[in-house]
């Protein structure tokens, strides 16, 4: 099971590098900065929503992440994109909402947004005391 | 449930490798620089990247062939404060794609599983244990650990304030 499963990821993987590294030499680092260019909370709700309409494996979200990260957005903004990515689910919502039931579905994923940005915003804080000590 | 979508998901990948690799290729014929410099990142990354999955591709079969569906489900099923532990257990060793859950879920919520601990079982998923190098790769140990501890204690709070919301 997991050679199919790897297997089946494999192909997305390559994919997605190939079209990070598109975005990554054509865009430049200042759109990034553009992007983001608000305050630690309202970059942590615009990852957190690039992340909520993102879906795909959570190594993926790990390798654009890391290559956001590394183009200069915060580690608030992309930790937003981290969690939301794996715990929001947009994509998956009609599924959801057919076996789980739409009360249920929408309450989830709500909640699960709002704790996107609380994650992030409490990593920032850990991260400055930590940095500090 | 896994066998029905495993076939469409590989397919699907595929046809996703070779839609970019098409745009790449029409991309050489009209903006050649461009596309080569991006193959150039390309390459870069992933010969980064490649001792990274093999370590991931080995945690995968261990935890495939140690872990299964109905070990988990069956610790689910336990009455009392250590049915948060369970949860939060479960959700991290929950292999494959979420929603490949969602009726084995759906399921136990019929024999009186709690809207809380589906939530916290669901929001633990996303911590992918075999997925960890990538994540320590690009973020260093710090991070990763300090986001593990969060996320499982966010878990709570959500499953928590889910049951509050919907009582």
């Amino acid at each position: 099971m997991s050679a199919k499963a790897f297997a089946g990821m494999f192909p997305v993987l390559l994919g997605t590098i190939l079209l990070v590294s598109l975005v990554v030499t054509s865009i430049p680092v200042s759109w990034y900065a553009s992007l983001f260019r608000g305050n630690e909370y309202v970059n942590s709700v615009i990852g957190s929503l690039l992340g909520s309409v993102s879906a795909g494996n959570p190594i993926v979200s790990y390798i654009i992440g890391g290559e956001l990260l590394e183009r200069g957005v915060s580690i608030t903004a992309v930790t937003a994109f981290l969690v939301a990515w794996v715990t929001v689910g947009l994509v998956q919502l009609p599924a959801e909402i057919a076996i789980l039931g739409k009360r249920f579905a929408l309450y989830r994923n709500g909640l699960a947004f709002i704790a996107s940005i609380a994650v992030a915003m409490i990593i920032m804080a850990l991260m400055r005391v930590l940095s500090y000590a | 449930m896994h066998n029905k979508f495993s076939p469409r998901r590989i397919s699907a990948s595929w046809y996703y490798l070779i839609t970019v690799v098409l745009f790449y290729i029409g991309l050489f014929i009209f903006v050649s620089d461009r596309s080569t410099a991006a193959f150039g990142l390309f390459i870069e990354i992933l010969l980064k990247m490649l001792p990274v999955f093999a370590f991931v591709f080995a945690l995968m079969v261990l935890s495939n062939y140690y872990i299964s569906s109905a070990f988990i489900m069956k610790h689910l099923e336990r009455k009392g404060a250590r049915k948060w532990l369970y949860a939060i257990i479960g959700g991290v060793l929950a292999t494959g794609p979420a929603y490949m859950w969602y009726p084995l879920v759906a399921d136990l919520r019929k024999k009186g599983l709690s809207d809380g601990l589906t939530a916290c079982f669901l929001y633990n998923w996303a911590i992918k244990l075999p997925l960890l190098p990538v994540a320590v790769y690009y973020f260093g140990i710090q991070f990763v650990v300090l986001l593990m501890i969060v996320m499982i204690a966010i878990s709570i709070v959500q499953g928590m304030t889910l049951n509050a919301i919907v009582k």
